[in-house]
């Protein structure tokens, strides 16, 4: 496909992530003086770049070749080495940004609310503002260079806004536990540009792209691992997860911004994006569908045994963007919906997150559901919205993730074979659990008796919180709808994906559809005889099955990261400093001790010093003309 | 105006303002410190104006002076300057005046005087501006050699409570590598006159010597380990922490930001060029000690309680990446390396300078003492952070542009050796976030904590420094940035910032200085990448 240089407001694209950071700048270093009006400063650089976003893809719309490329400067450029800072606003990065900027908006206005009490609310959106940034920076990047400056800098912005409230230990551990992770996945990105240049000798999309075809194939499916390992770490994919689930120590609205509806779905966009390199390995596109299906099983367990109501969220977030990834490892048949669900998601996500924020508002920042029950009456809007997003996710007919997951778990049967088998029934059953954790969810927050903790008088949050909650529902309710079947995502998306084919079903896709229903049917009954028939105690019962309480424990990712990694690492860190201390310098002062008696009195040696040095001068000053002086009368 | 002298201006005039400054009476610290930071400024411009009349695409060796010293043995006291010499001159002059405004309302104890403080800083300033400039063998020997006296003096007077101790291992270390080096610097001389007939110790006669492999071996060893203990690769690394621990923060910055470049500066000016069959027989070695620098350093910087010996540590590592970046012998790698100690300069100097400032407001330089900083400092956590940032080279900030090139550039050609230093950055992230949250995260703890009695912060040595910020009282250990303080540190936070948004301008001056090298090498300067398969593009 061509790449056509941008025109009309296209090629002013790049404001799309100047304003934001201009908003983030003016935050940050104008100090207190904005505190009256900064959160209304960066909700309005996030609204005005919806706007020109959304300008920007009607623009694109009716292009003949959807695909508009931006040249700003040159970056770095020196050797065989010409990385140019520019933007491509193609099809796909065109439905980033309206995500972005969109769900962005809602939050930047949701937050205005939420943080009203907090002193720090400037800090806060100035963060948000440089989130908003790197993220369309990411997206809209036209070289893998580009791409990672913003992968960085989203995980920078994550950083802050875990850490946001950080006098809690526990948010600055997060917040850093989140980067170091997030760095192990680093590395395979940066490998993957290194190795993109050594054998390429380009890092622009346009480049790699075009030559990708003609390399090795052990050197393609080396450079899809790699990229696959930046996207676990940026998506909480195993073995990389274990940092999103800690990440919920931020303020609500960051989860629901960044570690749902956005950053955390990077990895998917990162495969997608690559789809050219992905398309010459079915090795590297396995090991996706993999750990897609591993994830998706891990979240999904783990999802159904936590009572803190933000981690089973965060969970459920892992578990859904490992249906995204089984998507996309799917190749051509996947990419456009794996996309789907990745918007579909991000709207439901977020809206649940608000929800979840409007909750926690209500009961004093409490997030143990057994201190819930009783909410629906209290909190009206907050239950309908929260509701809807509830029948979005486990895909409830008609809804939002009624079409894009089913068209996954279809994708995925269509496969055949026992792979095909395999990876559909995982996915079946990773419908059934999700039904399970969040009827669970919705039973224990919003039905049977009030478990509240005394002074809670639970309120509806006001409307600038509640308004952002009701848009999301509404997109969690239609989206999937409109991606599927209105304005078909496959068809958008065909300028980089290609055409989409009619796919030969193994399963009709009518048996499918209500086989998926009956076991999330199962999901819902099961949650309601676990939970719903009886009374929810309000501490959680310590005899549990061993399956339980590993569930609990996130599956013991924690554990195994501590064991192999975190103690051998401080174990090897603190022998070698005794080494450095006593090792190597010890050497080094035992010979100047031999030399010039005890190494003590090398640090008393003072006095003696500067004669020392002199000699050692003049020593030199003889040898020098001791040479010269032989040298030239040879 | 390319005919003014401005490599030998730039080396008289912070002489003399050196001299000037030991005559005045010490009582007068408010006129030393005014005429210190006029003549740092001076300096500053000499080197603006050096780089405007700089032409990049000019002769390799540009605004030379030469004039003859010692004519019997063919010393020449010559300078001249390329791109990698130029920008580390524009390094010195930048971070010079910003580390005399750092020490402004510093008072010394004892007999000392600020006034001989600066006058010691503005004479390792001549003599680094002259280590950079000298195109003839002899001279960079003795100016290497020469520097390292006002640095004795600024660790060994002003230092912190172990400052003997440190100044001694300093000197004795960098003493013994220039002396292994003088030998070598002889025995240049001596095959330059078996050659030439007539001995020299120009740079560029020497160059294109023919020299004998094993020879070349010697001669390169010779220069090796001198280098390699001034920029300091694994295992002749140990004198570094104790010096930039005890140095005051504002040597300390010069120390590592600027004195200990010249030993990778050495590596590229005289190491590669001049022995390249022995450079590149010995490469292996150099990157094994380059990649265990980084990960060692790396682990044990992670281990530290004091910061000064944290962020020493640290500069251990980045020096690693330098030397991978030199010893990969690409076109890339090497801009990268040159780029990359510019930006150290900078970033680690503005960590330095924050870290100076978190012990001088808490009296103790061990990381335990402190806690919860964030909330009663919130410029200088953000400060900190960032500086913090840089040094993990994170995108967006000058180091990533530096540390990006050098892995880039060195992976086609050293792969496994690239490889093992990337995972170096996750090391990064771990031994800078480690610090900044026990520090400036959580509640308030250590010097913020309400005081049990009247106990003063324990040792870690800060309360027994001679250089002291006024009023170390209780009060002050609050304080947030002053504006003298977001003064001096404004303009490496810009530098940090601007190098890391467009570092081309600065690549393209190195450039030129880095192709030459790479040819003299025998490395096709146009880069290493091969050609793309199927030759289409």
């Amino acid at each position: 496909m061509e790449t056509l240089p941008a025109t009309g407001l296209l090629s002013a694209s790049w404001l799309l992530i100047a304003l934001p950071l201009a908003g983030a700048a003016v935050l940050l270093l104008g100090g207190r003086r904005t505190d009256r009006w900064g959160h209304l400063l960066g909700t309005g650089t996030v609204v005005a770049a919806f706007v020109l976003g959304l300008v920007c893809t009607v623009q694109l719309a009716g292009l003949d070749e959807r695909s508009a490329n931006v040249d700003l400067f040159t970056f770095i450029s020196t050797g065989n080495l010409d990385v140019e800072a520019g933007l491509l606003f193609d099809p796909l990065s065109a439905v980033f940004v309206l995500l972005i900027t969109g769900v962005g908006a809602l939050i930047h206005v949701y937050s205005i609310g939420y943080m009203a009490h907090d002193p720090a609310r400037r800090r806060f959106f100035a963060y948000l503002n440089l989130f908003v940034a790197a993220m369309l920076l990411l997206v809209l990047g036209n070289s893998y260079v580009a791409l990672y400056v913003g992968w960085e800098g989203v995980g920078l912005a994550s950083y802050l806004l875990i850490a946001f409230w950080y006098t809690r230990p526990a948010a600055a551990t997060a917040a850093k536990k989140a980067f170091i992770m997030n760095r192990v996945g680093d590395v395979g990105l940066a490998l993957a540009i290194f190795l993109m240049f050594a054998q390429l000798g380009t890092t622009s999309y346009a480049g790699v792209f075009g030559q990708v075809g003609l390399l090795a194939g052990g050197t393609v499916t080396a450079m899809g691992l790699l990229l696959l390992l930046g996207a676990c770490g940026k998506s909480g994919q195993f073995p990389l997860q274990a940092w999103l689930p800690d990440a919920m120590e931020g303020p609500t609205p960051v989860s629901a911004l960044i570690h749902a509806a956005t950053m955390v779905t990077a990895g998917v966009y990162l495969i997608a994006r690559s789809a050219p390199v992905f398309d010459e390995t079915p090795t590297a596109r396995t090991v996706v569908l993999v750990i897609g299906a591993v994830t998706l099983m891990i979240g999904a367990i783990a999802g159904c045994a936590y009572d803190d109501i933000k981690k089973v969220l965060a969970y459920s977030t892992v578990s859904q963007i490992g249906y995204m990834f089984v998507a996309v490892g799917l190749g051509p048949v996947g990419y456009a919906a794996g996309i789907a669900h990745l918007l579909a998601h991000g709207f439901f996500k977020a809206g649940l997150f608000l929800g979840a924020g409007s909750v926690m508002h209500a009961m004093n920042d409490q997030v143990d559901m057994r201190r819930y029950g009783a909410l629906a009456r209290r909190l009206p809007i907050t239950f309908a919205t929260f509701g809807l997003g509830y029948l979005a996710l486990i895909g409830f007919p008609l809804l939002s993730g009624w079409w894009t997951k089913d068209a996954i778990i279809e994708a995925a049967l269509d496969r055949g074979g026992a792979s095909g088998w395999l990876l559909g029934g995982v996915a079946v059953l990773g419908a059934g659990l999700t039904a399970f954790y969040m009827t669970r969810l919705m039973l224990m927050t919003f039905f049977g008796r009030a478990r509240w903790e005394e002074g809670v008088h639970p309120h509806e949050s006001p409307p600038v919180m509640t308004v952002p909650m009701v848009v999301l529902a509404v997109g969690s309710v239609l989206a999937g709808f409109v991606l599927v079947q209105a304005l078909p995502l496959e068809r958008w998306l065909a300028p980089v994906f290609g055409e989409p084919e009619e796919a030969a079903h193994v399963v009709a896709p009518v048996t499918v559809g209500l086989v998926v229903f009956a076991v999330m049917a199962l999901g819902i009954g099961a949650a309601w005889l676990f939970v719903g028939r009886r009374e929810v105690p309000v501490t959680a019962p310590a005899r549990v099955s061993p399956v339980v309480a590993a569930a609990r424990r996130g599956l013991y990712a924690d554990a195994v990261n501590e064991s192999l990694f975190m103690r051998p690492g401080m174990w090897l860190t603190r022998a070698l400093v005794w080494l450095d201390n006593r090792g190597v310098d010890g050497v080094v002062n035992g010979t100047a001790a031999a030399l010039g008696g005890s190494s003590s009195r090398l640090g008393r040696a003072q006095t003696g010093f500067v004669r020392s040095y002199a000699l050692g001068m003049l020593g030199g000053a003889v040898l020098v003309a001791g040479a010269l002086v032989a040298v030239t009368t040879a | 105006m390319s005919d003014f002298p401005f490599l030998l201006a730039m080396i008289v005039v912070p002489a003399v303002g050196a001299a000037v400054l030991a005559a005045l009476p010490a009582t007068r610290q408010a006129l030393a410190r005014g005429l210190a930071m006029a003549v740092s400024l001076l300096v500053l411009l000499l080197a603006v104006l050096a780089t405007v009349a700089f032409d990049p695409g000019g002769a390799r060796f540009q605004l030379t002076t030469s004039v003859s010293w010692i004519a019997d043995f063919g010393v020449s006291f010559a300078l001249g300057v390329d791109g990698i010499a130029l920008v580390m001159l524009l390094l010195i002059g930048v971070l010079v005046p910003v580390v005399i405004g750092a020490s402004w309302d510093e008072q010394a104890a004892g007999t000392r005087s600020m006034r001989t403080y600066w006058a010691w800083l503005l004479l390792l300033e001549s003599m680094m501006v002259g280590v950079f400039a000298a195109t003839d063998v002899f001279l960079f020997y003795v100016f290497f050699e020469v520097m390292l006296i006002p640095m004795y003096f600024l660790i060994g007077s002003f230092g912190g409570p172990n400052r003997q101790y440190a100044a001694v291992k300093f000197f004795l270390y960098s003493l013994l590598g220039g002396l292994v080096m003088l030998a070598s610097v002889i025995g240049l001389y001596v095959v330059s006159n078996s050659e030439l007939g007539q001995g020299t110790f120009a740079f560029d006669a020497l160059r294109q010597l023919d020299i004998d492999p094993g020879v070349q071996k010697l001669l390169f060893l010779g220069f090796f380990v001198a280098f390699a203990i001034k920029a300091p690769l694994v295992p002749f690394h140990t004198w570094l922490p104790d010096a930039g621990a005890e140095a005051p923060i504002g040597s300390a910055v010069l120390l590592v930001g600027v004195l200990d470049k010249v030993g990778t500066y050495g590596f590229l000016r005289y190491c590669l060029p001049l022995f390249p069959d022995a450079s590149r027989d010995l490469a292996p070695l150099v990157l094994v000690l380059a990649v265990i620098g980084v990960l060692y350093a790396a682990l044990v910087a992670m281990g530290q309680s004091d910061m000064k010996r944290l962020v020493s540590y640290t500069s251990i590592a980045h020096f690693g990446f330098i030397a991978l970046g030199i010893f990969a012998f690409s076109t890339e790698a090497a801009t990268g390396a040159v780029l990359y100690m510019v930006n150290h300069g900078i970033a680690t100097g503005l960590l330095f300078l924050v870290v100076g400032i978190v012990i001088s407001r808490g009296g103790s330089r061990q990381i335990r003492d402190y806690g919860g900083l964030a909330a009663k400092a919130p410029l200088l956590a953000g400060v900190f952070l960032l500086a913090g940032l840089a040094s993990l080279a994170l995108p967006g900030t000058n180091s990533f542009v530096s540390e990006f090139l050098v892995l880039i550039g060195s992976f086609p050609r050293e792969p496994v050796f690239t490889i093992l230093a990337t995972t170096g950055i996750v090391l990064a992230a771990l031994y800078i976030l480690l610090m900044y949250q026990r520090v400036f995260h959580g509640p308030p703890r250590g010097v913020l904590a309400p005081p049990p009695d009247d106990a003063a912060p324990t040792d870690g040595g800060g309360s027994t420094a001679v250089l002291t910020a006024p009023a170390p009282a209780r009060t002050s250990v609050l304080r947030d940035l002053s504006r003298r303080e977001l003064a001096v540190l404004a303009p490496l936070v810009a530098l940090v910032i601007g190098l890391g948004v467009y570092p081309q301008p600065l690549i393209d001056l190195i450039d030129p200085g880095v192709q030459a090298t790479m040819s003299d090498v025998g490395v096709d300067p146009g880069g290493s990448a091969p050609e793309a398969p199927g030759g289409t593009d």
